[in-house]
């Protein structure tokens, strides 16, 4: 029994445990928790920020605009148009409010004092998900009709007859089941594993430098720190891979179902 | 993965499992925001964008216009130029001639002229002759007649009497100057 081997059998890892929030007071409702409060923020913040940018757009744009163009025309030209093609501009509402919510409340993991991705509580995925799911089907039956939807979709053509047997229930299965579910889990799970992996990194510095230092425990503390401080630029930039992921593959469900595959 | 059952066997919610409250705090948001961002702000700034696209290429479709309007002057400017030289060279060919013959007629003319008045001259010379010559034969008729009348008169008798007759007769002829004439 070595004194650092007493003082890990000390350390807790942080588990699931740290996404439970209580309401925010005693006496608050109990759908009143920090994650909640934080949705609602970030709403409001990315409401704000729009509005200070395109409220009263100028033909030269300059300040808070500029910002705001950079991102409508990076989710124009990266998201939309790939997938969209000629209906890029009238798909950019929805695709740049959901991207540019997604994209605060991933943030919100680094942002001191706020630090919790919102999306790491899944309903919030499974909302932009279930919006997407339904746009997708309703857009698919709207433009190909109910039997062309699903005859698209199962059965592409220019395949062996035989192959079908195969593909047509694996491509129901992965385009009405599977897509919408790792739609929603695939955002979840990133920012749920992040935000678990910058706590643990963060619980052992804290731990090992200023809990329980010990002398051979400091250089595991220190290892700690510098891996939350590494962590966290590599948790920014996978917050917003997810932002643009989860809108580039609403844009292509919503392509998908504008125009069959060819 | 005993770990993955441990943490969602441990406080008995899985972190999988939504909860209500948040799915509709999450649309709630959501609607918000695209309300917000999609109907209302995105709309201008889509506006903005294609006016601003508008007005790029507008003002690069007014350059070119202007070029081609300076170009479409120059063109014709050039012709009319060209059209003027020509004029100019057509006008000079043509005055060239006119001179040519004006001076052929006036040199014609002024030969017409001075033949007229060498015919003229001819003829008043002639005239004059012709007067001349019927007033001298009138004249030496009278006066051969008178000196023949004196000579016959005196008696011719010698030659310095003869003499003197002619010469008085020449004197007199002298003396009266119509006679001269």
């Amino acid at each position: 029994m070595t004194p650092l081997m007493l003082v890990a059998d000390d350390f807790k890892a942080p588990g699931p445990s740290i996404f439970d929030f209580p309401p925010l007071f005693d006496g608050a409702p109990y759908w009143l928790t920090k994650p909640v409060l934080m949705a609602l923020f970030g709403a409001v913040v990315v409401c704000a920020v729009a509005w200070s940018a395109f409220a009263n757009p100028k033909l030269v744009p300059r300040g808070m605009q500029n910002l705001g163009e950079m991102g409508y025309q990076f989710v124009r030209d990266q998201v939309a148009r790939p997938f969209l093609g000629k209906d890029a501009e009238r798909w950019m509402p929805l695709l740049l409010s959901l991207f540019f919510l997604i994209l605060l409340w991933n943030f919100f993991g680094v942002i001191p004092l706020i630090q919790i991705p919102v999306a790491s509580h899944i309903a919030f995925p499974i909302v932009f998900a279930i919006t997407i799911y339904v746009i997708k089907i309703y857009l698919g039956i709207k433009h190909q009709g109910l039997g062309g939807y699903f005859k698209n979709m199962m059965f592409p053509p220019g395949l062996p007859k035989p192959i079908y047997v195969l593909l047509a229930p694996i491509e129901f299965l992965s385009n009405l089941i599977i897509a919408p579910f790792t739609h929603a889990v695939r955002l979840f799970a990133n920012m749920f594993a992040g935000h678990l992996i910058l706590a643990f990194f963060s619980m052992v510095g804290f731990w090992f430098l200023f809990e329980k230092p010990t002398p051979l425990g400091a250089g595991l503390g220190v290892v700690g720190v510098i891996m939350t401080i590494a962590m966290t630029g590599f948790e920014m930039f996978i917050e917003f891979l997810q932002a643009f992921l989860f809108t580039m593959l609403a844009a292509m469900y919503i392509g998908n179902s504008l125009h069959a595959e060819h | 993965m005993t770990l993955a059952a441990t943490f969602l066997a441990a406080e008995g919610e899985s972190p999988l499992l939504p909860h209500a409250y948040e799915l509709v705090v999450g649309s709630f948001a959501f609607l918000v925001v695209f309300l917000v961002v999609g109907k209302i702000l995105t709309p201008r700034i889509q506006k903005t964008l294609a006016e601003r696209t508008e007005a790029i290429e507008g003002g690069i479709k007014k350059a070119e216009d202007a070029q081609a309007e300076a170009q479409r002057t120059l063109e014709q400017y050039r012709a009319q130029l060209a059209e003027a030289r020509q004029e100019a060279a057509r006008l000079r060919e043509e005055a060239r001639e006119q001179g040519a013959a004006i001076k052929a007629e006036l040199r014609e003319e002024a030969q017409a002229e001075a033949r007229r008045i060498i015919e003229a001259a001819h003829a008043q010379i002639e005239a004059d002759r012709q007067q001349a010559f019927t007033q001298l034969r009138g004249e030496i008729g009278r006066l051969s007649t008178e000196l023949a009348s004196r000579i016959v008169g005196e008696s011719l008798e010698d030659e310095a009497r003869q003499r003197r007759i002619v010469d008085r007769f020449l004197e007199e002829l002298e003396g009266r100057p119509e006679a001269v004439r």
